[in-house]
């Protein structure tokens, strides 16, 4: 059983994976997008294909894959 | 046909190796602005890619968690640094500006100038870097051939890499300038800034991450444009047939076809220079003894996961020219004036001088403002802004291990502690990003001297190529050998340029035709460095006394025993994943043959 202190040392020892990191950025990009996305809907910009809404869509892709790497590697995990 | 590129300066080679095209000078123009949240995106990576300096600081206390990240990371994250040490924001609008110009033939500096090289380190390079636990390409040198060839080489290298960083850096800030009307002070001083401070802190291991976290906002922040483009065109079949509409033939689809003379292809080479120049010397050379992506699969955690970095950093660099090559070729279709007319890019040169004309390396912002509103606008500058900073990093990483294991640590101070080699790093990386600052200033007022920082790079890779697989595969080279190849090599090389500098005629000789064009000059300038290099190794070995073959083992193949890497099933195995990469490869090159 571990002590209070080593499980602290240990949990200071604790790496954050580098696939964290990038989960991490791709989420709150993503939510940066999706909610630029929402405020276009109302403003269309001046884009070719603006139509199809892309900052909305890859906002979404971004937040699910972004969201899948921030749990799966999320530090204290495994 | 297309006109040759005006500034374009080294040519293909340099584009493929650092990708340094003269670019975007005429800066007296601003092609958009950024909104509040393209702002706050940026903002965002900024203090991300800090926090991971301060981060990766606790563990980077020993030399080998420095300068090596520990030998800690694993086969995708050294195989994603590796492929994303190249992946800098020059190569991705050098390329797409020259696939406007030559279309699908640029992507050979993507399949034929890459992947090949690349499954050579992997199946027969890997083993002896591993086995022989050497630092650096250098470090090698010197355990095979000697302090000469170590001296000439760690002295070349720094000199190179510290120069590039500093082209790098300019470049950043004038593409800023350009694009976004940045000052130039504030984007060098900032970019340089934030990378020393990271690169200082984490050494490799927090350069490596943030090579990975680049190559997942390239993709990120690049991807839409080939995605909506290829929407707005109808399909690739309808893109291509536009283009030989727009163009008036349908040459920029092919990419073997038109090899057959030097006047057939806009690019003015033939295919001896891009199968054996760029294919096997350059991209050799590069691949596989430039210390700068070496590092990365140096750094993998055994000698499997270093077999597969170069695997599976072949494999992503295969659908790089999706966001690289397509939105070039797209922009030959799609791309037009705000009256609807077909926009026509020009070279450099032109665009500098004419009001509303843009010029072919401005492809990819053009590409990126057409498709992109706030939000995913300031994704793909930020992706920019990483590559460039990205590049930067590897660039001074490599230098300061260079400098600290192979010349400081080498000549100036050999018994120093490991805690004082550390710290040596670490001021390295600050003084190093300092001269680099000056080289951005010296460029900036002096424009012709990046055409000669890049042709440095051209001068020492190829030979270098030449003497590290002779070092490798024959016994017999010697250590006198060795370093006179290198030497030879490096002045055939430093003389060809000058000859052709001096008399311009004179590439007819080196590139042995009069159609050839300064592109091909740079491939059969390697293609000869690397054959001088060659030569003369053999023959002042054959001249001088055999090294004992007990001083060989773990450095040449014949006399090392070559370990299992650990591989139980045929997943595990990087041959078996190697095979699988070529055979898509020349999938590829058929279906585009």
């Amino acid at each position: 059983m571990h002590t209070p202190e080593l499980a602290k040392t240990l949990e200071e020892k604790q790496e954050l994976s580098i696939w964290f990191f990038c989960g991490l950025l791709t989420l709150v990009y993503g939510v940066v997008l999706v909610g630029q996305g929402l405020y276009d809907l109302g403003h269309p910009p001046a884009t070719v294909l603006n139509e199809l809404h892309p900052t909305l869509k890859w906002g979404a892709l971004m937040t699910f894959f972004g969201a899948i790497y921030v749990i799966r590697f999320r530090p204290g995990k495994g | 046909m297309r006109e040759a590129p005006g500034n374009v300066a080294g040519g293909l080679e340099d584009y493929f190796m650092h990708g340094l095209p003269a670019m975007l000078l005429s800066v007296d123009r601003q092609l958009t602005h950024l909104a509040p949240v393209d702002i706050l995106i940026l903002v965002l990576y900024f203090a991300l890619v800090v926090f991971i300096g301060f981060y990766a600081k606790g563990q980077a206390n020993t030399s080998e968690e420095f300068f090596l990240a520990g030998r800690e990371m694993t086969a995708w994250i050294a195989g994603l640094s590796f492929v994303s040490a190249n992946l800098g924001s020059l190569e991705l609008m050098g390329w797409a500006g020259a696939a406007y110009q030559y279309g699908m033939l640029a992507a050979h500096c993507y399949w034929f100038g890459a992947i090949p090289a690349m499954l050579f380190l992997c199946i027969v390079m890997m083993h002896l870097y591993y086995i022989s636990k050497t630092h650096s390409v250098p470090g090698y040198l010197q355990l095979r051939f000697g302090e000469g060839a170590r001296a000439l080489s760690a002295v070349s290298f720094a000199l190179m890499t510290i120069l590039m960083s500093g082209v790098n850096m300019y470049a950043m800030a004038l593409v800023m300038k350009t694009v976004l009307g940045w000052n130039i002070t504030f984007s060098i001083w900032v970019g340089a800034g934030t990378v020393a401070l990271y690169v200082m802190l984490g050494g490799l291991r927090s350069a490596i991450i943030n090579e990975v976290l680049q190559f997942v906002l390239i993709w990120a922040g690049a991807a839409m444009i080939p995605i909506l483009g290829l929407i707005e065109a109808g399909g690739w079949k309808n893109l291509k047939a536009q283009i030989a509409v727009n163009v008036g033939t349908t040459d920029y689809g092919h990419m073997w076809s038109t090899l057959g003379h030097f006047r057939d292809n806009p690019m003015g080479v033939h295919w001896t220079g891009i199968v054996f120049g760029l294919g096997f010397v350059v991209s050799f050379g590069y691949w596989t003894t430039d210390f700068l992506v070496v590092q990365r699969v140096l750094s993998a955690n055994n000698l499997r996961a270093a077999k597969m970095a170069p695997v599976i950093g072949a494999a992503f660099k295969m659908a790089v020219p999706f966001i690289v090559i397509v939105p070039g070729l797209l922009a030959l279709a799609v791309l037009k004036n705000p009256d609807g007319s077909i926009m026509h890019l020009v070279p450099e040169s032109v665009a500098a001088g004419t009001q509303g004309l843009h010029s072919y390396n401005e492809v990819l912002p053009l590409m990126l403002i057409r498709y992109c509103g706030p939000g995913l606008l300031g994704l793909g500058i930020t992706a920019l802004v990483a590559g460039f900073m990205s590049g930067m990093a590897g660039n001074v990483s490599a230098f300061s291990t260079v400098w600290t294991y192979d010349l400081y640590g080498a000549f100036i101070n050999k018994k120093a502690s490991d805690k004082h080699y550390v710290a040596m790093g670490r001021w390295s990386t600050v003084i190093g990003m300092l001269v680099s600052i000056g080289t951005a200033y010296l460029v900036m007022n002096a424009a012709s001297i990046m055409d000669y920082v890049q042709a440095l790079f051209s001068f020492f890779i190829a030979p270098l190529f030449g003497t590290v697989i002779l070092g490798m595969l024959w016994k017999r080279a010697t250590k006198a050998g060795g370093f006179w190849g290198l030497l030879a090599g490096t002045v055939g090389s430093i003389s060809m340029f000058t000859w052709v500098l001096r008399d311009p005629t004179a590439l007819r000789y080196i590139a042995m035709s009069p159609d050839a064009r300064p592109m091909a000059e740079n491939l059969y300038r390697a293609l000869w460095s690397w054959s001088i290099c060659v030569v003369v190794t053999v023959i002042v070995s054959l001249m001088t006394k055999a090294t004992p073959l007990s001083e060989l083992s773990g450095l040449v193949y014949g006399v090392t025993p070559i370990p299992d890497d650990g591989a139980k099933s045929l997943w595990q195995k990087p041959m078996f994943w190697a095979i699988v990469v070529i055979v898509v490869f020349f999938i590829l090159n058929l279906m585009f043959w």
